[in-house]
């Protein structure tokens, strides 16, 4: 049953597949092979069809996170023949559609690789990391019931527009795993930018970034050198620009706070 | 057992401030001295989870996701209400109670939906001090626009992401406590049991997802807070782990299930395009607002459409049907979901449907377009537009959007009283988890309302009123009935393992999703939901003798836990079914085929079901006892809805 | 570890002094190449041998050169220090199919490499130049002007140099280097240090490109230049230097 396309013909591809049992195990590529992919079907329906082979066929299926399928909620992370999320350019790996592939092709699946992501299994890796650079500073410390109106604080249009850019980070984590650094700047940049552009943010501006970026540097990611494939695999389009802001702000926080630790 | 929903007394405006008072505190002191495990941290979880921490509670909190920011609330693209009245429309708190009740067709609280609406104001102040960056005027004020039909224009929002903002708003609370502290978070554990002690909730069991461990935690009360079960369907707008298991094991140890087979059917959605579909999307309903929905006037040209020997651009105005302007001219396409859903349902069915399998209605733009310019219409749509394209491989901007409507959000959940308690003592359930406050029908931006109002400004209050009842002593893992829960998740995880058998657990989920769509969705009838349970319960027996998973528990195995979610699924399928077969009215999301009025609108029967229907679980394959809660009206005048 | 070392050994803190002392590096580049180009001054290196003697002798000249040894030398420890550190975060699970050319530039992925080269010719360079004109090794000018001959003749020592195929290579590759290190490095010192404007920045990139050419062609034309069209002392060889000198005629 074809859908938009009645013309589209179905597909037959090679899956290189990242296999690994446990985060101990030492992994491996395996290859399968998929029969009769429509090309509608997303790269994830792709990936339910083999694990339903496998399964039938008494084999493990493989692992593999993701939930919303609508690409938002950034749980979705396949490397996909080289690239985050695969060949199409600001979107995630749920939101990639087989039509972007074509009969024969050879497909090769690997999780995002990083020190600070260790694998799960197969291609679910652990992505806690960043809850943990959160946890350092990505909040504005107001308890439930206190707030103001929320009318109370103007805030121009564009500032907000621009803050709001930052805050649709998915924390996929695609920007580390393209990056030839590991480096974790822009997941961290967007989200000090986005309440450094707030005046709500302002109150605990340096301390925010000084723990943040405290906290990425122990998590082990690597130091931004602007390469840019961050910015370029970001199924979400956060800009290069987060990344100056927070350079900016971590020298002036550095310079000005009263922290001597 | 009586159910007793803990209403306060005294006039309807005063009725959460008064209870608020009454409220038993706990001494502030104590408070570090309790311990609460909320499961889920959604926007209903996230929020309760950080605001109990903040008061001086222990809070543990379960997510089977990898990170609490990914729950399914996240998806939420329209909006938030509010009843601000920041646009100088005549919006009030008791407007946006009264267009709750009756969007939700008089099967609401009262009560519950007052305070919701007067709760709503805060939310936005919270969210806006958080750092959410809704959307604002060019002079710095807070942006509103008018949603889902409603006649005043009091839904906040964050271009189509107001979810995802909101949620990465509760997230960022959250994660504060846990910095502090003051909430330990587990992170891809799974619910599988509640522990109840004397009658009271007193712990949880758990899954690793990684290790396959399965664990005891203990606690002094436990908050529910996860989410609908619109997968029973198979193909719903909720995400892929979306389930019932949580609620439906809680169900199990006591807690009654209410209203379950009222769920929406959202008419938005990008129609299935194959059978390896694996969940739907929805285009936001503000669509609705500009796009003017039409099918074909004659079977024939959809015939010749479906064959693809015409496009919708080749169809003159006088053979398009746009039914949905021509049966209700007041609302014209802007008419409450369910309208809309039914009545594409009835052009499908038809024969007038398009797209390759006739299960589709054109959502047009070009009106807007031709007005505003393409340009202007990017603007405001061009996210919406660019996903569509993404999915379809079909440009919006040409061609008409093809959509369906597809289930959404369910309006029952588990009982709760005022106090959002279930019927066990000490457990609670908050957000879409719970049943209280949507009635029949939920209204557009409104599940992130009460999600957020539940966790934030509702269970902070009530909790309290349990846990200074409670002593503050520790609780423990070693009460023998903790080995009885932990042993009973064991048992069942072996015995999936152990059955071996030839059909996968997504095979089962697909099947009962069928039934479920055909018999349990948008319309119902006595002979259908008679043949569904009949089917279901087939379907269920097939599940226990013939399903297949592979691999260990002690490891990270998705075949596993999908299957211990598909079995829940097929008892609670066939408990909705039982729900609709009790309900012989149409109310809302609900709608029985043999009760409607000669227009076809759904006909209720406040006579002899303006109640909420919770059920009791009787033990296995035992019909479940139904427990009436009567619903009175002493605010609102019961009307029949039209939107002509 | 006090504030000022943490701020320092911290990831964005090693990456301000890269980009610091890589600007300051472009500064140098600038004025040694306005220097360099006396060269090409037809004066049998009169106008060069008088800039060099100055460049050795002045005390503020001299005060900045230990400015420049600790630019290059924290230039050069920090790239290994942040090389180390990236490698560690990448891990040692590389990916089998890795395309970062459909989302990078080639040049800024090899920072490390260009600057690897760069380094090499630097080693050479020195001893070759700096290391004779500083400790001794170069001849005198000598001859009857008062003025000049006693200065070091460092452009017979630099024209020698470039009538030898292996260094004018040498050189030469540096110098690409050079151009693709400063076509990544320029706009890249600014957005490290913070200075990202969307008014500002495509001018910025612009500029280093423009940098990254023009500073490395120039640097790149004068060993070719010796190696190509003059003598061992440095004169126009006369079966090019006619035609170019028609050439240049013609063109006025």
């Amino acid at each position: 049953m074809a859908g938009s396309n009645p013309n589209a013909k179905p597909m037959n591809l090679t899956l290189n597949v990242w296999r690994q049992p446990n985060r101990q195990a030492k992994g491996k590529i395996v290859e399968y092979h998929v029969k009769d992919i429509s090309p509608d079907m997303s790269f994830l329906e792709m990936l339910d069809v083999l694990n339903e082979d496998l399964l039938h066929t008494n084999q493990d299926p493989v692992a593999f996170d993701h939930d919303c399928r609508e690409g938002i909620c950034g749980s979705c992370a396949l490397f996909i023949n080289g690239r985050s999320h695969g060949p199409e350019k600001g979107t995630t790996t749920c939101q990639l559609h087989m039509r972007k592939f074509s009969d024969g092709d050879t497909i090769t699946i690997e999780p995002w690789r990083a020190s600070s992501f260790p694998v799960n299994k197969d291609l679910s890796v652990d992505r806690s990391a960043f809850d943990r650079i959160i946890q350092a500073g990505g909040y504005v410390s107001v308890n439930t019931g206190g707030a103001p109106d929320g009318n109370e604080i103007p805030i121009p249009k564009e500032i907000s527009d621009r803050a709001f850019e930052a805050a649709t980070c998915i924390g996929c984590g695609a920007c580390v795993a393209a990056c030839k650094n590991a480096s974790a700047m822009l997941f961290v940049s967007a989200k000090v930018s986005q309440l450094a552009l707030l005046p709500q943010g302002n109150v605990e501006r340096k301390t925010r970034v000084e723990n943040m970026v405290a906290q990425m540097d122990k998590e082990g990611f690597g130091a931004c050198t602007n390469i840019g494939s961050c910015a370029a695999e970001c199924p979400v389009g956060i800009s290069l620009e987060n990344i100056a802001i927070l350079n900016r702000e971590f020298l002036a926080a550095k310079a000005t706070s009263n922290n001597l630790a | 057992m009586l159910l007793d929903s803990k209403l306060p007394e005294g006039p309807l405006a005063e009725k959460w401030d008064k209870h608020k008072f009454n409220v038993k505190l706990v001494n502030p002191a104590n408070k570090r001295k309790y311990d609460v495990i909320v499961v889920g941290t959604g926007l209903a979880g996230a929020s309760a989870a950080a605001s109990l921490a903040e008061l001086g509670y222990n809070v543990k909190a379960f997510t089977y996701h990898d990170s609490p920011r990914r729950a399914h609330s996240i998806a939420a693209q329209g909006g938030i209400n509010a009843a601000k009245n920041y646009q100088n429309d005549g919006d009030s708190v008791f407007r946006l109670f009264y267009d709750t009740i009756k969007g939700g067709d008089y099967r609401a609280r009262e009560a519950n939906v007052y305070r919701l609406a007067q709760v709503s104001v805060n939310i936005i102040d919270q969210c806006v001090a958080q750092g959410v960056p809704f959307a604002r005027e060019y002079g710095g004020l807070l942006a509103n626009r008018s949603f889902g039909g409603a006649q005043v224009s009091r839904t906040f929002y964050a271009r189509g992401q107001t979810g995802q903002q909101l949620l990465l708003g509760a997230y960022s609370a959250l994660s504060r406590q846990i910095a502090y502290g003051k909430v330990k978070m587990y992170t891809r554990s799974e619910m599988l049991d509640v522990v109840v002690v004397d009658g009271k909730a007193r712990g949880i069991v758990t899954r690793n997802i990684i290790t396959g461990e399965i664990e005891n935690h203990a606690a002094h009360a436990v908050v529910l807070a996860t989410g609908g079960y619109g997968n029973v369907f198979y193909l719903s707008t909720n995400a892929m782990y979306c389930n019932v298991t949580a609620a439906w094991r809680a169900h199990k140890k006591g807690a009654y299930f209410a209203n379950p087979c009222f769920t929406q059917i959202h008419p938005t959605c990008i129609p299935v395009s194959g059978d390896y579909q694996s969940k739907l999307t929805l285009m936001s309903e503000s669509l609705r607002n500009d796009g003017r929905v039409w099918v074909p006037a004659t079977k024939e040209i959809a015939e010749r459409l479906r064959k693809g020997e015409i496009t919708a651009t080749d169809i003159q105005e006088d053979d398009r049907d746009y039914f949905l302007e021509r049966k209700y001219p007041a609302f014209g396409n802007l008419v409450p979901r369910d309208v809309a859903s039914r009545n594409a349902k009835l052009m499908c069915d038809e024969g007038r449907g398009v797209g390759s399998t006739g299960l589709a209605v054109y959502l047009d733009f070009a009106d807007i377009i031709k007005r505003t310019g393409a340009e202007a219409v990017s603007q405001k749509y061009g996210n919406l537009f660019a996903m569509y394209e993404k999915i379809t491989d079909e440009n919006p901007y040409k061609l008409p959007m093809r959509i369906y409507p597809a289930v959404h959000y369910t309006m029952g959940g588990l009982w709760v009283d005022y106090n959002l308690q279930t019927s066990v003592p000490g457990l609670y359930a908050t957000g879409e988890c719970n049943f209280s406050d949507h009635g029949a029908n939920r209204l557009g931006a409104s599940a992130l309302m009460q999600g957020l109002a539940d966790g934030y400004f509702v269970i902070p209050y009530t909790i309290g009123d349990y846990l200074a009842q409670t002593p503050p002593t520790p609780v423990s893992v070693d009460h023998p009935a903790f080995a009885e829960a932990k042993a009973g998740v064991q048992a069942r995880t072996e015995t999936l393992l152990a059955i071996k058998g030839n059909r996968t657990p997504d095979e089962f989920h697909k099947a009962l999703g069928l039934i479920m769509w055909e018999y349990c969705g948008m319309a119902r009838t006595e002979k259908g939901l008679l043949y569904a349970k009949a089917e279901i319960q087939k379907i269920k027996k097939a599940f226990w003798s013939d399903v297949k998973v592979v691999g260990t528990g002690e490891e990270m195995n998705q075949a596993l836990e999908k299957a211990g979610r598909v079995a829940d699924f097929i008892e609670l399928g066939e408990l909705m079914v039982d729900d609709a077969l009790n309900r012989n009215e149409s109310c809302g999301g609900h709608f029985r085929e043999e009760y409607q009025t000669p227009e076809g609108e759904a006909l209720r029967d406040d006579e002899n079901y303006a109640y909420v229907a919770a059920w009791e679980y009787q033990g296995e394959n035992q019909p479940e006892k139904l427990n009436k809660e009567e619903l009175t009206f002493e605010n609102v005048k019961l009307t029949q809805r039209s939107y002509k | 570890m006090s504030w000022i070392t943490k701020t320092l050994t911290s990831s964005i803190g090693r990456k301000i002094i890269m980009s610091l002392t890589g600007l300051f590096l472009c500064t140098f580049l600038v004025v040694h190449l306005v220097g360099n180009l006396q060269l090409f001054k037809h004066d049998e290196g009169l106008a060069f041998n008088t800039y060099s003697h100055f460049m050795g002798t002045n005390p503020i000249i001299r005060t900045i050169e230990w400015g420049l040894v600790l630019g290059f030398g924290f230039h050069i420890y920090e790239a290994f220090a942040l090389s180390r550190r990236n490698r560690a975060a990448r891990g040692t699970q590389g990916y089998v199919s890795n395309h970062s050319e459909q989302n990078s530039e080639w040049t800024s992925r090899n920072m490390g490499i260009l600057g690897s080269i760069i380094l090499i010719f630097l080693i050479v360079h020195l001893y070759n130049f700096f290391w004779r004109a500083r400790f001794g090794g170069l001849p005198k000018v000598g001859g009857n002007d008062l003025e000049s001959r006693d200065l070091d003749n460092l452009y017979l020592a630099v024209v020698d140099s470039f009538h030898v195929w292996w260094y004018v290579l040498l050189y030469v590759a540096a110098q690409i280097s050079l151009g693709y290190h400063l076509w990544h490095g320029f706009r890249s010192g600014f957005q490290t240090l913070g200075l990202n404007h969307r008014k500002y920045t495509p001018l910025i990139k612009y500029v280093g490109y423009a940098f990254a050419v023009v500073v490395s062609a120039a640097f790149a034309s004068m060993p070719l230049y010796f190696y190509l069209f003059t003598n061992e002392q440095g004169d126009l060889k006369a079966a090019i230097a006619a035609p170019i000198m028609h050439a240049v005629a013609s063109a006025f």
